[in-house]
C-alpha cells in the first residue's frame, strides 16, 4: 500500500526520467516507487478536434488499474494534455486522491523551439510530478514563490520554482503521508479507487 | 482577501466544462461550487452570497444572458463572467452591455484565466471594501444626532421645525458645548436648502483681516501672498446655509461689512470690484451677552438686530441631567465602534456619578470623560472610578490626600470668599456660632482673605 506507481502513457521516447524521478518522490514523501506498464487506452483520451488528449480520461484509466499495493499513481505521458475549459495543462491530479499525470510534451524546449536541454526537461518533470503528487496529498496551490505547489501556467514559472516544498507544504504533505499509512492498505485502496471508479461517467475532480 | 474569502458558482450543462472549472478553482482555494442550470444556479443565489458567477451563454432552458439579468437584480455587484464558444461572441458583447465583467472563449489559456479571475477578485474586493467603507465612514463620522427626551430639549426642537422652513435668519445661544452647531446642522438639514453645503465659520478663530479673505475670498495679488484668486465661504454657501459661530468675537470693521452683506446679499472680493451676488441663509451662534455688548457698544445694534430674528436658547447640560445616561451610552458606543473596544455599558455607579456632576463644559466636556474612559477602559462596563472630572472642584478639594484640617481650612476659605469676608453670612452657611467661627479664622490664620 506504500507503493507509487511510476507508469508510461503511450510510448515514450527515452527512460532516463525513470531513476531520478524514483528518487525524488523518495526524497520527497518518503514513499517507494515501482515502474510498471498499465494497460492504458490513449485513444479513448484522444480529442481529435483539439489534437490533444483528455488528462481526465487518462486520469481515470490509471486509477483504476492501481494494484491494492500502491497508494498513488503518477502517469507520465508524452502527449499533449488538456481540460475541457483550457488551452493545455502540464498535468492533473486528483485532490486527496490517488491519480496524477504530468505530461513531458510542452516541458521540452524543443516545443517552444529552442535547442533541446535534457537536464532542464528533467528537471521541470521533477517539479510537475512533486506538483501533481502533492495535489493527491490534498494540498492546494501555495503563494510562497519557490515553492513547487506555486501555480504554473507557463514553462517559465515552473523553471522559476524549486523541486522543493516550502516548510508549510512540507509540514502538511508530512503530515498526510503519515496519517494515509494508518490509514491502512485496504481502507485507502477502496476509498481512492472506490470513488474513482464509481464516477467514472461522471468525471471525478479532474 | 484570501482565495478561501472568495466563493466562485460555475452555472455550466456541459458536466466537463463544469467540473474541470471546479477543480481549477479548487486547487487554488477558493470556495467553488456548480449549477447545471439557470434553476439550480438560481437556487443556490439564494441560498448564499456568492463573489464571482461563471456563466455559460447557451444553455437549454433560460440562457446565461437571461440568467445574468436575474442574478444582477438578486445581487448587482455580483461579479459575472460569461463562457462563450467562438460562435457566440456577439452575445457575449451583449452580455458585457449588461454588466458583465468579462467572458472567456473555451478553451482558454491558463495564463489568461489566472490573470481573468485575479483581476475579477480585485473587482469585486473593491466594491466590497467601498461599500463597507462608505457605510464605517458614515457610522463614524456622520454628525452627532440631537439626543435626549428632557422637556427642555423638545422644546429647542420645536423652535428648530418652527424656524427651519422658513428663511430667517437663526441666532443660537447657549454655553459653550451645549452643541449649537448641532443645532445649526438640525435647521440647515431640515430647510429647503439641505441639498445645499453648510458652510461654518468659526469667527473667533480668525484675526480681523483673514476673516475677511476667508468670508469674500480674493483676487490675484490682493495682498502680499495672495497667488492665485480665491472664492470665500460665503460665495461656497450659495443656495446654502452659512454658520457663523462665535458671532460675538467679530471687531468693527467686520461688523460692518457684515452687516452690508446681510443685507445686500452682495459683496466683492478682497483686491477685486466684480459684485458678487449670493443668496444664503445666515444662522449665528453666540455663549456672550450680546446685549450687554450692544450697550456697551462693542456690538453694532443695527446689526444686532438683523442677526436675532428668530432666537434659539440651548439649556445647558446641567438643566437637563435626565438627558446625560442618553448621551453618555450614545458617545460609548460611538468611540467603542471607532476604537474597536467591546464596552457596552456604564455601572450605576458610573451613570448616578455622571448625571449628579454640574458639566461646566457641556456635552463636549460629557464626549470628552466618556471617551478618556473608553480608553481606559479593562472591561465591557465602565465603572465609576474609570471616569475622571478634569474641572471637578469636589474631586480636587475632597478627593487628595489632605487632611480633616486641611479640608477644613479650605472649605472655610471657600465660603469666606463667597460671602466676600463677611463673617456673620459665613457662620449662616457653615451652621456654627460667630465665635467658633472667629477661633477658626484665627486658628487657620484667614484673616487675610476676611479682608
Amino acid at each position: 500500500m506504500d507503493y507509487v506507481y511510476i507508469v508510461p502513457v503511450g510510448s515514450m521516447k527515452g527512460d532516463f526520467w525513470i531513476d531520478p524521478l524514483a528518487h525524488a518522490i523518495m526524497r520527497t514523501f518518503g514513499l517507494k516507487t515501482r515502474y510498471r506498464l498499465f494497460d492504458i487506452d490513449l485513444s479513448r483520451a484522444y480529442d481529435a478536434r483539439r489534437r490533444q488528449y483528455d488528462s481526465a480520461e487518462i486520469l481515470r484509466q490509471l486509477i483504476a488499474a492501481l494494484p491494492p499495493d500502491g497508494c498513488r499513481v503518477l502517469g507520465v505521458a508524452e502527449v499533449d494534455l488538456f481540460i475541457p475549459i483550457l488551452t493545455f495543462v502540464f498535468g492533473e491530479a486528483q485532490l486527496n486522491g490517488a491519480g496524477s499525470v504530468a505530461s513531458l510534451h510542452r516541458l521540452h524546449n524543443e516545443f517552444y523551439g529552442l535547442p533541446a536541454d535534457k537536464h532542464l526537461m528533467l528537471e521541470r518533470l521533477l517539479k510537475e510530478a512533486v506538483h501533481e503528487l502533492g495535489h493527491t496529498f490534498g494540498l492546494i496551490h501555495c503563494y510562497e514563490p519557490r515553492c513547487v505547489l506555486k501555480s504554473s501556467t507557463y514553462v517559465e514559472d515552473i523553471d522559476q520554482k524549486s523541486v522543493e516544498f516550502c516548510d508549510a507544504c512540507m509540514g502538511k504533505i508530512r503530515a498526510n503521508v503519515a496519517a494515509c499509512r494508518r490509514q491502512g492498505k485496504a481502507e485507502a485502496v477502496k476509498t481512492n479507487r472506490g470513488n474513482a471508479v464509481k464516477s467514472y461517467d461522471v468525471p471525478p475532480i479532474v | 482577501m484570501k482565495p478561501e474569502d472568495t466563493a466562485i458558482l460555475i452555472v455550466d450543462d456541459e458536466v466537463s466544462v463544469r467540473e474541470s472549472l471546479r477543480k481549477w478553482f479548487q486547487l487554488d482555494g477558493y470556495r467553488v461550487d456548480t449549477a447545471e442550470d439557470a434553476v439550480e444556479a438560481l437556487k443556490k443565489l439564494q441560498e448564499q452570497s456568492w463573489d464571482i458567477i461563471f456563466l455559460d451563454i447557451k444553455m437549454p432552458g433560460m440562457d446565461g444572458l437571461e440568467l445574468q439579468r436575474r442574478i444582477k437584480q438578486i445581487d448587482k455587484d455580483v461579479v459575472t463572467i460569461m463562457i462563450t464558444a467562438f460562435a457566440s461572441v456577439d452575445t457575449s458583447i451583449q452580455a458585457l452591455k449588461e454588466g458583465a465583467f468579462d467572458y472567456i472563449v473555451k478553451p482558454i489559456d491558463p495564463d489568461d484565466m489566472s490573470h481573468l479571475i485575479r483581476n475579477a477578485i480585485d473587482h469585486r474586493r473593491l466594491l466590497s471594501e467601498n461599500l463597507r467603507l462608505r457605510r464605517q465612514i458614515e457610522e463614524i463620522s456622520s454628525p452627532d444626532k440631537i439626543i435626549g427626551e428632557s422637556q427642555a430639549l423638545k422644546q429647542v426642537m420645536q423652535r428648530v421645525s418652527a424656524v427651519a422652513e422658513t428663511d430667517s435668519t437663526v441666532m443660537i445661544r447657549g454655553e459653550s458645548g451645549t452643541g449649537k452647531e448641532l443645532v445649526a446642522r438640525a435647521i440647515h438639514s431640515s430647510s429647503n436648502r439641505r441639498y445645499f453645503p453648510i458652510v461654518t465659520i468659526n469667527c473667533g478663530a480668525y484675526a480681523e483681516g483673514l476673516l475677511e479673505s476667508e468670508l469674500f475670498g480674493h483676487e490675484k495679488g490682493a495682498f502680499t501672498g495672495a497667488l492665485y484668486q480665491r472664492r470665500g465661504r460665503l460665495e461656497m454657501a450659495d443656495k446654502g446655509t452659512v454658520f457663523l459661530d462665535e458671532i460675538g468675537n467679530i471687531g468693527e470693521k467686520m461688523q460692518m461689512d457684515l452687516l452690508r452683506v446681510i443685507e445686500t446679499r452682495q459683496f466683492t472680493r478682497l483686491g477685486g470690484d466684480k459684485m458678487i451676488n449670493v443668496d444664503f441663509r445666515i444662522i449665528c451662534a453666540t455663549n456672550k451677552d450680546l446685549e450687554k455688548a450692544v450697550r456697551e457698544g462693542s456690538f453694532r445694534e443695527d446689526l444686532y438686530y438683523r442677526l436675532n430674528v428668530f432666537s434659539i436658547v440651548l439649556p445647558p447640560l446641567r438643566d437637563r441631567a435626565s438627558d446625560i445616561p442618553l448621551i453618555a451610552q450614545h458617545f460609548m458606543l460611538k468611540f467603542a465602534q471607532s476604537m474597536n473596544k467591546n464596552v457596552t455599558e456604564f455601572s450605576p455607579n458610573a451613570l448616578e456619578m455622571l448625571t449628579k456632576y454640574e458639566w461646566p463644559g457641556n456635552v463636549r466636556e460629557l464626549r470628552n470623560v466618556v471617551e478618556r474612559a473608553m480608553v481606559t477602559a479593562k472591561g465591557r462596563r465602565i465603572e465609576a472610578d474609570e471616569l475622571s472630572f478634569p474641572f471637578s472642584s469636589s474631586s480636587s478639594d475632597f478627593f487628595g490626600d489632605d487632611s480633616l484640617e486641611d479640608v477644613e481650612k479650605k472649605h472655610i476659605r471657600n465660603i469666606l470668599d463667597r460671602t466676600n469676608g463677611n463673617v456673620a453670612q459665613a457662620a449662616q452657611i457653615l451652621k456654627i456660632s460667630r465665635l467658633t467661627l472667629y477661633n477658626k479664622i484665627e486658628k487657620f490664620q484667614l484673616k487675610k482673605k476676611e479682608s
